[in-house]
């Protein structure tokens, strides 16, 4: 974990209350997954939560399992791709399961 | 990744964000003053990199109070220019608007010049008189030139000789003379020398200007005269250009006499070798040398080269507490210059700044690029990366992944790349200002 010290979550707690204090803003403690975090950079080529305006596929519309199945086919090679390849093997399979889940529940939301 | 200690996390903040952190400036005028007001950020620019930071912040945190300064009523990309000269896109196809942040994301879009930052009172001010405060703000500015870094090249000489390197009448202009040369005439391009926006964008611009020549002048050259060794995708472009257009495009490297050291407007020629070989063309495009947007330096943003040094993770500015540079402007690790690059940065300094509103991590940022070239409509190529901070706190391309289209593909591959190339382009326009 990034922030696992008893020591930094003190002082993000002690940024909270400033905060509140200072009347800033609501404290939404939410933090931002590492899956939205990387789901934002697919969107780039695929367009805002993977709907695609052009020739480069959707892929807002792919179960998890498929997805990930997808995305590990890139990363060993054995899928073809142009590009995919190249993107697909610079995740780890959490990274690449966490993805997949996340796209998933977008479908679901239909966002 | 091992927990961050104390010392790290107010490195994270910055100076200013640290110190209302610990509740130094509690109280003080520059938090918002009436208790439910949202935060403020402000957005200068709306390129690549503001337009996007500023759709993501409010898709992040709908709450957010998010005002984007362009000083342009609409923005046209330079992904495409080159597109527009081979005669494959019109100048049209590659303006885009800021009716959809406007309207579907609800950023308050203003068309205004921002003149300076007063960045202890956190107040923007703008060409119109009016004034705009921030929490925290966002600095897409773009890149701006090193006038006159080659004699006789000042902004009055790119009226002359274009260099395109800002789309719009630059590429209107540049065009005109390509249309208006003769068959069998010389273009000379001459790339600027490193950091600058988009390193492939020279060999494309050569690539499609060969286009419209073969279709339309087959008996002109194309005279590459590069301030540097070598050009990204080098190989690749090389391959394409024996098949595609041969004998038509000549790459001189800065060693064997390309580095231009001398334009002159009145004769249209460039002179090389110290000032001792002259090469006069029918149409000449200068690509100066860059620095970040002068809005930036202005804001004293920028270092001694010319460039903003940033907290990789965040984007903070090292130097100016609260104001995140994002874009081209940026120095940000092996990241190149590009639009994708500075819709990737924009995305994670989105993702940082609701986290740091929030009272929460920012998350670890991950970025990646793909730069399409054209060569010809039915002939693409690209490069590609994933980046992760490295324990040093900067940005590294990951060495299992990215890198060239392959070399010797099959034709399909390249039509196919083609094909991406004009998706990515639909694309990354959507994600950034649809
Ligand atoms: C020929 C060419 C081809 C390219 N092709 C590609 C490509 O295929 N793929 C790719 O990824 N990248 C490409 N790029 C690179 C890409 O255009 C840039 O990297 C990208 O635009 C950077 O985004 P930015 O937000 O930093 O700056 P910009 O997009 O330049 O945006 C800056 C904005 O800030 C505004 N501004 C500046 N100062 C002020 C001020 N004081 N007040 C108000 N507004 C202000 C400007 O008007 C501008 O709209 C290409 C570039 C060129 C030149």
């Amino acid at each position: 974990m990034f922030f696992s010290s008893k020591l930094s979550k003190a002082v993000f707690s002690g940024l909270a209350g400033t905060l509140a204090l200072a009347g800033a803003t609501t404290i939404q403690a939410q933090e931002i997954s590492r899956a939205q975090v990387i789901a934002t950079t697919c969107y780039t080529c695929h367009g805002t939560y993977g709907v695609s305006p052009g020739s480069i596929p959707s892929i807002n519309d792919i179960s998890a399992e498929r997805m990930e199945s997808i995305l590990q086919g890139y990363r060993s090679g054995q899928r073809v791709s142009t590009v995919m390849g190249r993107h697909a093997s610079g995740y780890t399979d959490e990274e690449v399961k966490e993805v997949a889940q996340y796209f998933g529940n977008v479908q679901k939301r239909g966002k | 990744m091992a927990g961050i200690s104390r010392r790290d996390f107010v490195k994270l903040l910055g100076a200013g964000g640290a110190a209302s952190a610990l509740g130094l400036n509690a109280g003080c005028e520059t938090v918002p003053k009436s208790s439910k007001a949202a935060p403020r950020v402000v957005v200068v620019g709306g390129g690549f990199g503001g337009a996007t930071c500023a759709k993501y912040l409010r898709i992040y945190d709908p709450t957010l109070n998010v005002t984007m300064i362009e000083q342009n009523a609409n923005y046209v990309t330079c992904p495409g220019s080159n597109w527009v000269l081979g005669g494959v896109r019109t100048l049209t196809d590659i303006t885009q608007n800021y009716d959809a942040l406007r309207s579907k994301h609800g950023v308050n879009v203003v068309q205004d010049r921002v003149t300076s930052i007063d960045a202890t009172r956190r107040v923007v001010s703008l060409a119109s008189g009016k004034t705009v405060e921030y929490d925290r703000l966002v600095m897409s500015p773009g890149i701006d030139f090193r006038w006159n870094a080659v004699e006789g090249y000042d902004e009055a000489a790119s009226e002359l000789i274009p260099h395109a390197w800002k789309a719009g009448p630059q590429t209107v202009l540049l065009q005109k003379q390509l249309h208006a040369m003769p068959d069998g005439g010389t273009f000379i391009l001459c790339p600027p020398p490193m950091p600058f926006r988009c390193p492939p964008g020279p060999p494309e611009r050569a690539s499609m200007v060969a286009h419209y020549f073969k279709a339309h002048k087959p008996r002109s050259k194309i005279l590459i005269l590069d301030a540097k060794e070598g050009f990204s995708k080098q190989g690749l472009f090389m391959d394409a250009w024996n098949e595609l257009y041969p004998g038509m495009i000549e790459f001189v490297p800065a060693s064997k006499g390309g580095k231009v050291s001398r334009v002159d407007t009145k004769t249209n020629t460039v002179y090389t070798d110290e000032g001792l070989t002259t090469h006069k063309g029918d149409v000449i495009n200068f690509i100066p040398a860059q620095r970040a947007g002068e809005i930036a330096s202005k804001s004293g943003l920028a270092n001694e080269a010319g460039w903003c040094p940033v907290n990789q993770h965040t984007f903070e500015s090292t130097q100016v507490p609260n104001i995140h540079v994002i874009g081209d402007s940026a120095v940000a690790g092996a990241l190149p210059k590009s639009g994708h690059s500075a819709n990737n940065i924009a995305k994670m300094t989105a993702a940082a700044i609701v986290s740091l509103f929030r009272g929460v991590k920012p998350p670890l940022p991950s970025h990646v690029n793909t730069c399409y070239s054209l060569v010809s409509p039915e002939y693409g190529i690209s490069v590609a990366a994933v980046y992760r901070l490295d324990e040093k706190g900067v940005l590294k391309g990951i060495n299992e992944a990215g890198g060239l289209s392959p070399k010797d593909a099959p034709r399909l591959q390249r039509v196919q790349e083609a094909n991406y190339a004009q998706g990515w382009y639909k694309g990354i326009t959507q994600d950034t200002f649809g």
